[in-house]
């Protein structure tokens, strides 16, 4: 009697905890019950219009293939879907930059082969930007498909600026150095720069490495060559950037500015820098945000120049060829079906294409120049599908590219470099040690 | 657990109390005991939290201890909790001596003091972040060059932000913890002391600092252990950063785990920050604990 007693006590108790338990389990990721699809993506405007616009109007079209779309910041979006791949609670369909991340889904088996699909959709596959593929494949497979707009790295300037300080826009690393005095001289800062994001100091890296030594430098490490970092184009490229920060060429207090709040981008707009090397997307947040700047013209644009002495192809840019969507390998039959028909029927379709470029934003599908010439930033939109397309070589973002871990051992020492508390010898020795991890 | 034990003399009336126990018990097994034998176990292992995990014996201790990234980690967390705890300890105590006061406008002004504790760490990153913009602050907005420095931009000024913001943040609840203590000193102590001639400094030196001992101890402890966890708001407000200049072991442990996809080495940072916690926990009670038996009314 006393132990039947105790023994329903003991479970009075301990239901309710694994009740809550599986709870936990189940909230954090979306029911494989219910039928359709999943899909989770970035949220944030103009963007998130774009990508909700083409899941209701494949919804509209497929009642009895529904996706289910859930929106995340950026930030925490890297680490939620990590998480969620890693516990088997992945969306069906999984919105990524493709590259180093990429490799290690496909690697643990986590992301479908989509190589089949696109031999039977070759139209798919034909009517996109073939360089928006290469960061989609790992090992000659397929494992993603390229969507939304290309985004190279882009010089943005402050025209007003330019004019009331009476100087030119730099056309080589040498114009740059020279116009850092100037500009601190009447108090601007000659470039913004979010430095507390990381990634945003690492642009300039990408930019000097090409410019100075060619694609083949970061190539190599990429290809996990021993001691790529120390090649002596690298030191070099390095040596610079630290230069750059030395002579002040970067706005006050740059090391505690997040992108995220786009305070970068405002201090561009508002003209207390001059400067901001920035992806292709920010056009979109200068417009919406900077008032008339954009409007009234105040926004220039260009490429990174050359330095002097530099083996790079001066048309070659950094940046990401695409965004990327993958389809998780947990998911059911049916669910994989609905997420290769949104990727057949669904993924830039014209509604979607003309919201990028409403964005200002060049979309990675092919024949849409009479599109972009007829938009309101036409100018904007010319410059950077040329980039696009007639770039030799489209570096894709290193973070990007490389995998998750070495990622993080380059954004931490970049961050260094730029605070000058390291070398350049010593960022390559610290880079060196996880090449190929 | 010990009590599931105790006591088998006093059988009827007592038998139904160990069980009692269980759904706490329960709780802590699943949440506390179980999640930190996985981590025991993970930091075994390498797993990129996505792939297979593979045991890989000490490989990921070997990576953690050789880094010179912890012991710089641990030096960050030591020098947060110590100066923390030296900001906090002292104007605590003075506020909650303050607030035990009868008065109607302490009982008031009590309440403005507790407004930091209501929100939360993340909303307090945010709004420092914002108001410490070397180009868009308070300083820039209103012309005070002093006020413009480069407050997260610069490590020591960075790591002294994030000292006075966790201050701000928790002093209100240690100065409730003091208030309380304060309360419960016994009156007839102050009137023998007044009676003796002693002024109020002298009192708060020989009865109140005296008697708040266990009340000291107690929040010390908090102060000490909680600080070993900062990381919601240290995240938000520098990331860690400028460098690794504010970078605590939490956050370390995170960084490595959950954005560079190292599980095992995270997993022995996380191992590291429980032995840390429990060692220093120990060692408060042990200050503490030794003469227990001792009068608590020293001084009287």
């Amino acid at each position: 009697m006393a132990l039947s007693r105790r023994t329903l006590l003991a479970l009075a108790a301990g239901v309710p905890v694994s009740a809550a338990l599986t709870a936990c389990g189940g909230s954090s990721g979306p029911g494989r019950s219910g039928g359709g699809a999943t899909y989770w993506y970035l949220n944030g405007k103009p963007q998130e219009t774009a990508r909700a616009g083409a899941v209701d109007a494949f919804n509209k079209a497929h009642p009895d293939g529904q996706i289910k779309d859930t929106t995340f910041q950026n930030d925490a979006y890297k680490t939620k879907i990590k998480t969620a791949i890693g516990s088997g609670q992945a969306p069906t369909i999984i919105w990524g930059w493709g590259g180093g991340t990429l490799r290690t889904y496909a690697e643990a088996g986590q992301v479908e082969d989509l190589t089949s699909f696109f031999e039977e959709h070759s139209d798919v596959k034909e009517g996109l930007f073939p360089s928006s593929f290469g960061a989609a494949t790992v090992d000659g497979k397929i494992y993603a498909m390229p969507c939304e707009a290309v985004q190279p790295i882009i010089l943005y300037y402050n025209k007003k600026v330019f004019d009331q300080v009476g100087v030119e826009p730099p056309e080589s690393w040498d114009d740059i150095m020279a116009l850092v005095p100037k500009f601190n001289a009447k108090g601007i800062a000659p470039f913004s720069l979010g430095g507390q994001s990381r990634w945003t100091n690492m642009m300039w890296l990408e930019f000097l490495f090409d410019r100075i030594g060619g694609s083949e430098v970061f190539q190599a490490v990429i290809e996990g060559e021993k001691d790529a970092w120390s090649h002596p184009d690298a030191i070099k490229a390095l040596t610079k950037a630290q230069e750059l920060v030395e002579a002040g060429g970067f706005i006050k207090g740059f090391s505690s500015i997040t992108a995220d709040s786009n305070a970068d981008q405002a201090l561009l707009y508002t003209g207390k820098a001059a400067m901001m090397l920035h992806g292709a997307w920010s056009y979109g947040i200068q417009r919406t945000d900077g008032g008339d700047f954009v409007s009234g013209g105040g926004l220039g644009h260009m490429t990174f120049p050359p330095v002097e002495g530099g083996k790079g192809d001066p048309s070659n840019t950094v940046g990401n060829p695409a965004q990327y969507l993958s389809i998780s390998s947990k998911a059911s039959a049916e669910q994989k079906k609905i997420a290769k028909d949104f990727f057949a029927t669904g993924v830039l379709q014209e509604a979607e294409v003309k919201q990028w470029i409403d964005n200002g934003s060049v979309p990675i599908r092919l024949g849409t120049e009479k599109l972009l010439a007829a938009s309101e930033s036409a100018d904007f939109l010319r410059f950077t599908y040329d980039i696009a397309s007639k770039a030799e070589v489209f570096v894709q973002s290193w973070d990007q590219a490389l995998s998750p871990a070495a990622a993080e051992t380059l954004l931490d020492n970049i961050v260094k470099l730029f605070q000058l508390s390291i070398s350049p010898e010593q960022f390559a020795r610290n880079l060196n040690a996880v090449i190929g991890k | 657990m010990s009590a599931l034990t105790g006591h088998p003399p006093r059988r009827e009336p007592r038998s139904i109390l160990p069980w009692l126990a269980t759904p706490a018990l329960v709780v802590f097994v699943g949440f506390a005991v179980i999640p930190l034998v996985g981590v025991f176990a993970l930091s075994f292992t390498t797993w990129d939290g996505i792939g297979t995990i593979r045991p890989s014996g000490l490989t990921s201790w070997r990576a953690v201890l050789t880094d010179p990234g912890l012991p710089h980690a641990l030096w960050v967390t030591f020098a947060v909790m110590a100066l923390s705890w030296a900001v906090q300890t002292p104007l605590s105590i003075l506020l909650g001596a303050f607030l035990a006061g009868r008065q109607r406008y302490r009982a008031v002004l009590g309440v403005v003091y507790f407004v930091p504790l209501m929100l939360s760490s993340a909303a307090i990153a945010i709004a420092y972040k914002a108001l410490l913009d070397p180009n868009f602050g308070l300083g820039a907005g209103l012309g005070i060059p002093l006020l413009s420095q480069d407050w997260l931009g610069r490590p020591g000024l960075a790591f002294g932000v994030v000292v006075f913001v966790v201050s701000w943040q928790f002093i209100p609840f240690h100065t409730l913890i003091y208030q309380g203590g304060v309360q419960q000193i016994p009156k007839s102590l102050y009137e023998a002391a007044q009676l003796d001639g002693a002024g109020r400094i002298r009192q708060f030196f020989g009865i109140t600092l005296p008697q708040l001992k266990y009340t000291i101890i107690t929040s010390s402890t908090l102060m000490v252990v909680g600080s070993l966890t900062f990381f919601d708001l240290i995240y938000v407000l520098t990331a860690g950063g400028p460098g690794d200049a504010t970078r605590v072991l939490a956050l370390d442990m995170y960084k490595r785990g959950f954005q560079a996809g190292l599980m095992g080495p995270a997993s022995a940072i996380a191992v590291v920050l429980v032995l840390v916690g429990l060692a220093l926990a120990l060692l408060l009670r042990r200050l503490g604990g030794r003469d227990a038996g001792a009068s608590q009314l020293e001084g009287a």
